[in-house]
């Protein structure tokens, strides 16, 4: 069955307490924390962070937490503007990507988790080889056996269009790991992400290989799980759609019967 | 102790090419009942504080009792398609869940033949 209570050792209990300086203006953060070497329960520490000390964003007081107060505070991140899809994590309840989360204009204490449902490797990073290896599985490359031309493969303005909203995603797994269907079935369902980026080929002129994409996705666990619940469309950090992706596969395998 | 590698596990044994059929069937029966059960509501209401005979003329009559034979086959298929839907979500002990998906179609399909057989009974 499926599980709606955490296991023993999972369970979150209580953490420290960490203030930045002398300074008035603090902005309270509490962020998930397990050590893998410890053998401990999750904790939640707490950390009052001098706003002013640091950028505005959520990884800003991330990154000046790691520097300044707890060096062993474990995250992702790398290009620190949205384009990397690094440091996705579930900020007061919505998957994000914190980089982009403004923590000045959140009102309150900010609550930091791991994506949710996902195996934790430490702290705020999750294990996501098989969130890539779902990537993988859906052949992200365009194949084609047309002649290779002698230059680029040529694709009008109307056929290139029909990529906006596509390829735009960093795969920074805030979707797949939103979706109730996903958390139940990840083993077997792809996942909103894995099937906007197989729509991006299916619906890509240059690629002749969109039967057998659809083929690969006619499956009552790896497409059909979609029970058009539209936490990846809400939560989506780049403001894409997977849900209306799913919909189009779904709508393509019905036309070509 | 497992050590094959996330690849070959996300590919399985493949795409059973099947899905889409259930799915489509879900949608379909879902759009057939939408009238039925618009229809079958005002009526059921209509016979409040009918009499016992006065209920089974009503259902005599070749019209209900053909909107009532329709509306059982499609409301228990529909409702056999979306446990099926309930019960691959959250069973994921293969055994159980297909003893669970077997007593489900068979319960479900003797409902069906009971309620067609009931109106029949009255209607014939």
């Amino acid at each position: 069955m499926a599980e709606f209570r955490l296991p023993k050792n999972s369970r979150i209990k209580q953490g420290g307490h960490f203030t930045d300086s002398t300074s008035e203006d603090l902005k309270s953060i509490y962020i998930y924390r397990w050590d893998p070497d410890t053998g401990d329960n999750p904790r939640m520490d707490r950390y009052d962070v001098d706003t002013r000390a640091c950028g505005p964003m959520v990884l800003d007081i991330l990154i000046h937490i790691k520097n300044s107060i707890d060096s062993t505070l474990t995250f992702r991140r790398s290009c620190r503007e949205g384009i990397c899809g690094s440091c996705s994590m579930n900020i007061n309840g919505t998957n994000s990507l914190a980089c982009i989360t403004s923590a000045v204009e959140t009102k309150g204490d900010i609550k930091v988790y791991p994506l949710p449902h996902m195996s934790v490797v430490k702290d705020l990073v999750v294990d996501l080889s098989n969130f890539y290896a779902q990537y993988t599985s859906i052949k992200p490359w365009l194949q084609s056996d047309s002649p290779s031309p002698d230059r680029e493969r040529l694709q009008s303005e109307e056929e290139r269009s029909k990529l906006d909203g596509l390829y735009e995603c960093i795969l920074c797994a805030c979707c797949s790991t939103s979706c109730p269907s996903y958390w139940w079935n990840g083993d077997r369902y792809l996942g909103p992400a894995a099937l906007l980026q197989a729509y991006r080929w299916i619906a890509d002129s240059r690629d002749d290989f969109t039967g057998d994409r659809l083929d690969q996705l006619d499956d009552a666990f790896k497409l059909y799980r979609c029970h058009t619940i539209m936490n990846c469309t809400r939560t989506c950090p780049k403001g894409l759609n997977p849900a209306k992706s799913i919909a189009h596969i779904k709508q393509a395998i019905q036309e070509r019967k | 102790m497992k050590l094959e590698l996330p690849l070959a596990k996300v590919k399985g044994m493949g795409a059973s090419g099947e899905g889409s059929h259930h799915w489509w069937r879900q949608r379909l029966s879902a759009l057939v009942l939408i009238p039925l059960t618009l229809w079958f509501l005002f009526s059921i209401i209509d016979q409040l504080g009918q009499s016992h005979f006065a209920v089974q003329e009503w259902i005599a009559d070749p019209f209900t009792a053909f909107c009532l034979i329709l509306y059982s086959i499609f409301m228990f298929y529909h409702a056999q398609l979306g446990l099926q839907v309930v019960i691959e979500d959250y069973v994921h002990n293969r055994g159980i869940r297909l003893g669970m998906l077997l007593f489900s179609k068979v319960v479900l399909l003797l409902f069906g033949i009971l309620a067609v057989f009931s109106v029949l009974r009255i209607a014939l």
